[in-house]
């Protein structure tokens, strides 16, 4: 077992304060930087794929794991991320500014859905956003002026800095530079006025704002940080698919992001991309299993949702905290072994909290 | 660090809907005084901490912190004031550390800008050390060092509380409301608890107006007393005055005197 000593206030704001997660980390990013010289072309534009799913759900995690804000809708931010993106580099706009001006863009959506939203609560306003996934995927399909409607819209070649970046380990470095960027940021966030403030709104708006934490802002900007980050994402999701259509945007894209969130772990950033390697894993397991399966079985429509749904209620039942609660008990036990016990981690009940204010 | 005022209100009133909580309530609040609210369950007592923490709006009345009208100040600028406060029911934020919940009580004290914060440049930096610095102090002082790690869910009933205590006094109060701050404590932890307002009053010089049930805590701390009943004004004294008031004594035993 392992005694952290702290001896400086730098220590408290340290990212990797033990040895053994400087190594993992150090190992997973060294495994990553590899992986080009590994992967054929195929499985590196599925990890890229992966890399951006995370980005998302880091994105989606800021806004219902660390403020508490319900979102069924959040594949519209992919969407105008995607679509801003790739209409803005078709007007010739080089890939920077496209990528800085469709960050800017879906922060701004964002911030205007917060606004009407931090009026609301649970229900409602997993209603509100649903509403707007479905309504965002609506213009994409009917204006097809500018999105080329259900015919879709061409994605323009990735080129930055005057550099095309056509090769499949090009791109996936692109992918990851962006991806371990907002990962940093999203974890600066977490450690600083901003994302603290967000953590105090999801655990008691009551005494958030008796602290001095202006609550409705703190949700505008919540939702301007996550539209921005998703929006990032599906700037880049659009080079993957090098074809848009709004079915892509829609409410099943919103749930499969959700089901990343719940599934990684809630209220961890490490839950979001454990999340993402999970959805990009299923479908995968899914064309496995679809071998396997008697035909009647393995071909029938809507195989897809109906796991989607079943895994999201298995993981509410029994593990709450998803991927990321497994690898806490998983390292608890290496770490204070052979003391771990079936009960080191048995949930307690609390009655404390009233509601009372609301 | 600021110097306390006066805090006085004037013909405070709430309805809610026909129901008068809060009705026709005067008072004033010395720099340097504790001073305490009583009255039985439903009395008002938390009502009027609420609306001074502007958490409720008055139907009428006036409240003043020495030239500052609370009134114009909307919930999140009060403890920019100076006044701070905790909650009868334990409002920590649950999921985060204590030094998470007690960094929160920085928050007026920061700058919260999301473009240096997701940068976490040298200035942003500085200030996180700096305010954690002013944290530790606090944590010394209420001797909650052995929790600083955990989370707020892992703790006691008892512990809770010194920690929201603890949050409270991070924001840097002239004037702390403390809403029943020895609600489930034993005798000793109650001791504890009058040991430290004595401590915030005569080394921090911080004002206290506090609701609380225990007369023997009352008695120990309280400079002066003010007991309500059904949202009205009973008495206003020092703890011995009030103790011995008829219409106190009325509203708790039910005597007819």
């Amino acid at each position: 077992m392992q005694f952290l000593f702290k001896t400086a206030y730098t220590d408290d704001i340290r990212f990797l304060a033990r040895t053994g997660e400087k190594i993992r980390v150090a190992l997973v990013v060294i495994l990553l930087l590899a992986a080009p010289f590994m992967l054929q072309d195929y499985y590196l534009a599925e990890l890229g794929l992966l890399l951006v799913y995370a980005i998302a759900g880091i994105g989606l995690m800021t806004l219902t794991g660390h403020t508490g804000l319900v979102s069924f809708g959040h594949a519209a931010f992919l969407g105008i991320g995607a679509y801003t993106h790739s209409i803005l580099l078709s007007k010739g706009v080089p890939f920077t500014i496209s990528l800085l001006i469709t960050v800017s863009f879906s922060a701004a959506v964002g911030m205007l859905i917060g606004r009407s939203a931090s009026k609301m609560f649970g229900f409602y306003m997993a209603i509100a956003t649903l509403a707007f996934g479905i309504l965002i995927e609506t213009v994409f399909g009917e204006w097809s002026s500018l999105t080329g409607g259900h015919q879709g819209l061409a994605v323009p070649d990735l080129i930055v800095f005057g550099l095309p970046l056509a090769k499949a380990w090009q791109q996936y470095y692109l992918d990851l530079v962006l991806t371990l960027l907002v990962i940093w940021g999203a974890s600066n966030l977490f450690r600083t006025p901003t994302g603290r403030s967000f953590l105090a709104v999801r655990d008691s708006e009551l005494s958030a704002r008796c602290l001095g934490v202006n609550v409705e802002w703190a949700k505008i900007q919540a939702f301007g940080v996550s539209a921005a980050i998703t929006g990032l994402a599906g700037a880049l999701l659009a080079h993957h698919l090098s074809y848009l259509v709004p079915e892509v945007f829609g409410v099943l894209e919103s749930l499969k992001l959700m089901l990343m969130i719940v599934v990684g772990g809630m209220g961890s950033i490490l839950g979001a991309v454990f999340g993402a390697i999970f959805v990009s894993i299923l479908p995968v397991a899914l064309s496995f299993l679809k071998d396997v399966l008697p035909a009647s079985i393995g071909q029938t429509a809507g195989l897809e949702p109906l796991l989607f749904g079943l895994i999201i209620v298995i993981v509410i039942v029994f593990e709450p905290l998803g991927i990321y609660g497994r690898w806490m008990k998983l390292r608890f036990f290496f770490e204070s072994f052979p003391y771990y016990r079936k009960s080191s981690y048995v949930r307690q009940k609390s009655y404390l909290k009233t509601d009372r204010m609301r | 660090m600021s110097v306390a005022k006066t805090l006085s209100v004037r013909n405070l009133s709430i309805e809610f809907g026909g129901v008068h909580a809060v009705e026709d309530i005067s008072f004033d609040v010395a720099p340097g005084e504790t001073f305490a609210i009583i009255g039985p369950n439903g009395a008002g007592k938390s009502t009027i901490f609420n609306l001074i923490s502007r958490l409720y709006t008055p139907t009428a009345g006036t409240m003043h912190y020495g030239e500052q009208d609370l009134l114009r100040l909307p919930a999140h600028k009060i403890v920019h004031a100076g006044i701070g406060r905790t909650f009868q029911n334990i409002e920590l934020f649950e999921h985060a550390t204590v030094l998470q919940n007690l960094m929160v009580g920085r928050h007026s004290h920061m700058r919260a800008n999301p473009f240096l914060n997701f940068a976490f440049l040298p200035g942003v930096r500085k200030s996180e050390i700096e305010h954690r610095r002013k944290v530790e102090d606090i944590i010394d002082f209420l001797e909650i060092a052995q929790y600083r790690e955990q989370k707020i869910s892992d703790l006691s009933y008892g512990a809770r509380k010194n920690v929201e205590l603890a949050r409270a006094l991070c924001t840097e109060p002239t004037l702390l409301l403390l809403d029943e701050p020895a609600s489930g404590l034993n005798n000793e932890e109650t001791d504890d608890v009058s040991f430290w307002l004595d401590d915030i009053k005569h080394d921090l010089g911080i004002t206290i107006v506090m609701v609380e049930h225990d007369m023997n805590l009352v008695g120990q701390v309280a400079d002066r007393v003010m007991a309500i009943n059904n949202g009205r004004l009973l008495a206003i004294g020092t703890p011995d005055e009030v103790r011995n008031d008829v219409e106190v004594q009325r509203a708790y035993l039910g005597v007819a005197a």
